[in-house]
């Protein structure tokens, strides 16, 4: 085999290449966010019958006054997709912190107490991850209504056994650990241990599954817009634009094309620093899937 | 190994309670039936009606309890929209999501394999770099958006295959690839990964020390055992690729469970919706347990009693 004989390659794209850049395409989406107001150059909201579904200025029949063009309610399309990175960035990091503390307590509690606290926690998170992430979802935004808060509680609870996972699994080599017994002679109390000993340990490993993780979040936010389980209809989101561009497809193709373009991008950054985070931690994982 | 299978049947039925139970309560929560399938003009006596042969009179533990007996009878109730057994209408749909899911997971079990040893026999060089990009690429595409590019070139542009539903073989070719892509970049990483690691193994320069060529050492030593991870990996996923059946199925009006599912759940059909949870449950408990025991026959090291 050429991989065992020859000596690995320095590769192409390091670590600090895909930080830098994943980070940069991130922080570029969470400045627009939190800026829309000032960037945006229409309110996002406001309708225009004579302007309906114009084409990006790059095409025939386009215009410099809306760049990406407009929807089907001549609503600028720049505009939308602006404000629409304030819901899906913050329905994404807000769903993956809440999961992350829901799956992490979980796994702690399981790896920790042990015995039938892990038989039931654990085997709850196993035929969990066997069933569809994206059908439980389904059936809680049809049971609670959409709206942000439920939607991040929803998407917060289908996906905690990936955090319950890696923390039950972390937590029981930790305990095992010379520094852990000792401090357990010394009789430091659990909470002490925990929070001393085991969760420091925990963040650097967290810190990439988390990472990750919002851009899945941030993915099954728009597949369930585009479900029509999202926010409801005039919300600027990128999976309601993607929805409502993918009825004209015939007709308005930019709408749901660009809408998509916006989400590949973030999400790409999203996982590209992150798997460069990952490299930073564990340098033995490079590009290995999640 | 068949004492693991039977212990694992035994198991089955605790974990398909869970799921039965979680959606019953779920259920119960997303409103009444009768408000949804009943309009204004209806009379106090058809709610009545309706509310009594749903048991919704009675309180939840009692409703669950009902629910429990007709089950074990195989009786989930009758289908609100359809009017007729709810496990009939699931049954129906489920052949269509089969050759979906089928077609889609042989695809990018297939490709996924094939590029994910490319990239590992010419590690590091142009055509490893752009496979792995492409790969993590893919992990970053939401797979609606895929289906809707597809549609637009090959249906719209082109005119060389149908927009949606079924028929033909031309009918699931979009639906299939759309489908495949959901987990073809993970499997070309994980592939990738687990035969540069197996490539380390003593057995693979045992064998190469015999002088065999590197093609059929790959092909005959390290690509079996690189296989296992893969299968871990998918017996994982059978979850997910179900829930990109109903996205995918959505997108190309495609006649399966997964439509069938949303449009249950949208207009309340409980009964649907419990056999349809059920029907896929206990799919993926059986895909798990044949995953496991395919993973003991091709590695002998992890056999288990």
């Amino acid at each position: 085999m050429s991989a065992t004989t020859l000596r690995p390659r320095r590769p192409l794209f390091g670590k600090g290449f895909k930080m830098t850049l994943g980070g940069g395409i991130v922080l570029g989406a969470v400045l627009l966010a939190i800026f829309a107001p000032l960037v945006a150059p229409y309110d996002p909201y406001q309708q225009s019958l004579s302007m309906r579904m114009k084409p990006p200025a790059w095409m025939a029949g386009g215009s410099p006054a809306h760049w990406l063009g407009t929807d089907a309610y001549g609503r600028d399309l720049l505009s939308r997709l602006i404000y629409g990175s304030r819901l899906s960035i913050l329905v994404g990091v807000a769903s993956m912190l809440f999961s992350c503390l829901l799956g992490s307590a979980a796994g702690l509690v399981a790896g920790y107490k042990g015995g039938r606290w892990e038989q039931v926690i654990m085997r709850f998170a196993d035929a969990q991850m066997a069933f569809p992430d994206i059908l439980l979802a389904i059936l809680m935004v049809a049971a609670l209504g959409g709206s942000a808060v439920n939607l991040i509680f929803v998407l917060g609870v289908s996906r905690w056994m990936i955090y319950a996972r890696v923390v039950f699994n972390l937590t029981r080599s930790l305990r095992q650990r010379p520094f852990v017994e000792a401090a357990t002679l010394y009789g430091a109390s659990d909470r002490y241990v925990i929070w001393r000993h085991l969760l420091p340990q925990m963040v650097p490993v967290l810190t990439v599954v988390s990472t990750l993780q919002v851009a899945q979040m941030v993915l099954q936010e728009t597949a369930l817009s585009y479900l029509g389980l999202g926010l409801p209809a005039p919300t600027a989101t990128w999976g309601n634009i993607l929805s409502e561009g993918s009825s004209r497809l015939f007709v308005a193709p930019w709408i749901a094309n660009l809408a998509g373009l916006a989400i590949i991008i973030l999400v790409w950054g999203i996982n590209m620093f992150g798997n460069g985070l990952r490299e930073h931690v564990d340098p033995k994982s490079r590009l290995a899937p999640r | 190994m068949l004492a693991y299978a039977a212990r694992r049947l035994v198991i089955l039925p605790l974990s398909l309670f869970l799921v039965v139970m979680v959606t019953f309560v779920v259920l119960r929560l997303t409103g009444n039936p009768v408000d949804i399938f009943l309009d204004v003009t209806s009379t106090p006596e058809q709610v009545a009606a309706l509310t009594e042969k749903l048991h919704l009179d009675e309180p939840i533990p009692v409703q669950f309890l009902i629910f429990l007996r007709d089950l074990v009878q195989g009786d989930f109730g009758q289908s609100l929209q359809f009017n007729e057994p709810a496990l009939q209408t699931v049954l129906q749909r489920l052949g269509g999501t089969l050759q979906l899911a089928g077609t889609g997971l042989l695809l990018a079990i297939v490709l996924g394999v094939t590029l994910g040893l490319v990239c590992a026999v010419w590690r590091d060089r142009l055509a490893d770099l752009v496979i792995s990009s492409l790969a993590v690429a893919g992990q970053s595409m939401p797979s609606f958006w895929l289906g809707i590019l597809l549609i637009q070139l090959f249906a719209l542009n082109l005119g060389w295959l149908p927009t949606s539903g079924a028929g033909g073989w031309r009918h699931i070719i979009l639906p299939a690839i759309t489908l495949a892509t959901i987990l073809l970049p993970n499997i070309v990483l994980i592939t990738r990964a687990s035969v540069l690691e197996m490539s380390g193994e003593q057995f693979v320069i045992a064998a190469r020390a015999k002088g065999l060529s590197r093609l059929r050492v790959l092909l005959t030593h390290v690509l079996p055992v690189s296989l296992n991870p893969l299968l871990s990996f998918l017996g994982i996923q059978i979850g997910t690729l179900m829930g990109g059946s109903i996205i995918t199925e959505t997108i190309f009006a495609w006649p399966g469970v997964g439509r069938l599912m949303l449009t249950s759940i949208s207009n309340r059909d409980v009964p649907v919706v419990e056999a349809g949870v059920l029907v896929i449950a206990i799919g993926i408990a059986l895909t798990n347990l044949a995953v496991d025991l395919l993973q003991m026959l091709i590695d002998p090291r992890i056999r288990r009693h």
